[in-house]
């Protein structure tokens, strides 16, 4: 995790929140409270964020700022959630999409 | 429904500066911005300006935009709402925005839409794999969250973000392997070449980027020589090993807004795409929208800056905030450097593009009678 | 090529090239500037007046080389990263070079550095002689490095200490 995470910058000093856990897939993460759960599944080695709809192809973030829908994931039951802009709260539980996601369950 | 004299869209440097203009002048105004801060892309430049003093050059963009952010609500009318999703223009004039949940609707006598721009795409085999990522996005996981993209990546494109990315990238301790350009010539700042170049990072123009391999994410590439008709020169495919390859491929105005307005829109590739037709108060063919920034015609966040107080100017004089001496005093003025930042060689393809803008059929959808375009 | 891939030209660098009695006179701004663009603040940087108030913004820098004092702030001024104070009097082998470093981690006084040339080659080795990385410099370190005479024209970055970054 620590060759993910900057260190040390030249310009910028990184404020984080507090280290927090959340399940992805039923495995025990920690993140940064607030920072976006991509981010937080990035530093953890978690590059497979969803499978494409028809051909379920492996998908991962693309722009990372809530305009390419490629990033979603189903959280805390909720589906089609942004994970690029959604931020990391404790206890989170976040799972893959397989296609299209269902809107009915979890409301 | 609340009621407001001026709403901007997008709180970036366009918007601030518009916000600012229009509040010193003494008109209301409510920026809605979807982030959590304010600044828009300017939060990720870690690198100094250029431009004039006036525009806050040698000033690194993160500074800018605080800066930027308090000149506006140092203005007693000048409001700011973060997580303020907006989704909708209707046509009474009613803008929508959806804030931690709930929905809002805001009617202003003038919006002014300065929502920037989108990453535009190329496509190769292998281009969905994850470890592809934009320009922006892997700026956004470097210098706003910690997060290195990947170990060794490959920059396609080299313009000005891609050449100024890859320079970030070194900051954060990332093996750029080499900036490939399909163009013969790099198309951004040579200043930004230069200080990769001194740093050992190949830049290799003429070259494209034919697929990408990897089992579930991105493990390589296969980059190609170009010749002059843009077609791959046989025997010149080479297999770069990478964990994440940057797409830098240039910008497209985030106009959406615009065509719901029912704005009047022009095709023109050298401003990125569809841009809406406007005047010299930055005012578009619908009553009361203005536009200013990356959404008006991809350019430099000076030049949005400028536009900024141009359609801050506009609408509050449009509103009696401002007297016709002070108007054309400071209309001329920020007209005035604006003409001189664009004067150079480098933005030349900006005042073609306006010209082509002249010329080309305006084309609009109108959502109460039916689409007159697909998109 | 410049546009080609951010290396100029020799005879672009001859240009901005300050005179040989001037280099022999003590520390003095090369100032790498090669490309038109909008950009003044190299202007406003200089307390000795060296550098022209810009007419157009668009201008190259019009360098005065005999009003410069080889102060060096210029050096983290300029956005571009893109001038040089070098000081070609500091001994009969040895020149010093003032060059701007934004990179971790910053190396400290009596490193030995990679010398890098403009395409990135490593051209040699140099000591770090002082670092200065005062809060006016805004995050901009600007290295002194001890470097071989013959290098002076080619030496515009350092490596990491110890290996390339």
């Amino acid at each position: 995790m620590s060759d993910i995470r900057i260190g040390d910058h030249p310009i910028l000093d990184f404020v984080t929140g507090r280290e927090v856990e959340f399940s992805f897939e039923g495995q025990k993460l920690t993140g940064y409270e607030g920072e976006p759960i991509a981010a937080a599944l990035h530093a953890a080695g978690i590059k497979i964020l969803r499978y494409s709809n028809e051909l379920r192809r492996p998908r991962g973030f693309f722009c990372a700022i809530g305009n390419c829908s490629e990033c979603m994931m189903r959280v805390d039951g909720q589906s089609n959630v942004r994970t690029c802009i959604e931020p990391l709260r404790e206890g989170m539980r976040v799972q893959r999409q397989d296609g299209k996601g269902d809107l009915s369950a979890g409301m | 429904m609340r009621e407001c004299e001026i709403v901007v869209v997008g709180g970036g440097p366009a918007g601030l500066t518009a916000a600012r203009e229009a509040g010193v002048h003494g008109a209301e105004v409510l920026v809605l911005d979807r982030n959590d801060r304010a600044g828009g892309q300017l939060v990720k430049q870690t690198h100094r300006f250029f431009g004039s003093r006036a525009q806050r050059a040698g000033v690194r963009g993160i500074d800018i935009a605080d800066v930027l952010l308090e000149s506006a609500l140092d203005c007693q009318r000048v409001d700011i709402s973060l997580n303020s999703d907006v989704m909708g223009f209707y046509p009474d004039g009613a803008v929508a925005y959806e804030k931690e949940g709930t929905w809002n609707k805001i009617h202003p006598k003038c919006l002014i839409v300065t929502t920037g721009a989108a990453e535009k795409f190329i496509a190769f085999p292998g281009c969905d794999l994850p470890g592809v990522y934009g320009a922006g996005a892997v700026q956004t996981l470097m210098n706003v969250h910690g997060v290195r993209p990947g170990k060794k990546v490959l920059m396609v494109g080299a313009g000005n973000i891609g050449l100024i990315v890859s320079y970030q990238l070194m900051q954060a301790g990332v093996d750029v392997l080499a900036i490939i350009e399909a163009l013969p010539e790099v198309g951004g700042y040579t200043v930004h070449a230069s200080k990769v170049r001194r740093m050992g990072v190949p830049i290799l123009t003429g070259h494209t980027v034919t697929c990408a391999h990897g089992e579930d994410h991105v493990q390589g590439a296969t980059v190609v020589q170009l010749d002059e008709s843009w077609n791959p020169i046989e025997g010149t495919e080479s297999d770069v090993e990478c964990d994440a390859i940057c797409l830098a491929v240039g910008l497209s105005p985030l106009i959406d807004l615009l065509w719901q307005a029912g704005c009047s829109m022009g095709f023109v590739p050298e401003l990125g795409g569809y841009v809406p037709m406007c005047d010299e108060n930055m005012r578009t063919s619908a009553p009361g929208v203005y536009v200013a920034g990356d959404a008006r015609g991809i350019e430099e966040a000076s030049a949005a800056m400028m536009e900024g107080s141009l359609a801050g100017l506009g609408s509050a004089h449009a509103l009696d905030y401002v007297s016709e001496e002070d108007y054309s005093r400071r209309h001329a003025e920020i007209s005035s450097e604006l003409q001189t930042l664009r004067s150079g060689p480098t933005a030349r393809h900006i005042l073609d593009g306006f010209g082509k803008l002249q010329q080309v059929s305006p084309r609009t959808q109108r959502l109460t009678e039916g689409s007159e375009d697909t998109c | 090529m410049l546009k080609k891939d951010g290396i100029p030209a020799e005879e672009d660098v001859a240009i901005i090239t300050p005179s040989d009695e001037r280099r022999a006179a003590g520390p003095v701004a090369w100032v790498e500037c090669f490309e038109k663009i909008p950009c003044d603040p190299c202007h406003d940087a200089c307390p000795a007046g060296a550098i022209a108030e810009f007419s157009d913004i668009n201008d190259l820098p019009s360098v005065e080389h005999d009003e410069c004092t080889g102060c060096g702030l210029c050096v983290s001024a300029c956005p571009g990263l893109a001038i040089f104070v070098i000081d070609e009097t500091y001994s009969e082998e040895k020149a010093l070079i003032r060059l701007p470093h934004e990179f971790s981690p910053v190396p400290e006084p009596g490193d030995e550095v990679p010398l890098l040339n403009r395409a990135g080659e490593e051209v040699g080795t140099g000591e770090v002689d002082r670092v200065q990385k005062p809060a006016a410099f805004d995050r901009t370190a600007v290295v002194w490095v001890i470097i071989p005479q013959e290098l002076v024209r080619d030496v515009r970055a350092i490596g990491k200490v110890g290996g390339r970054p």
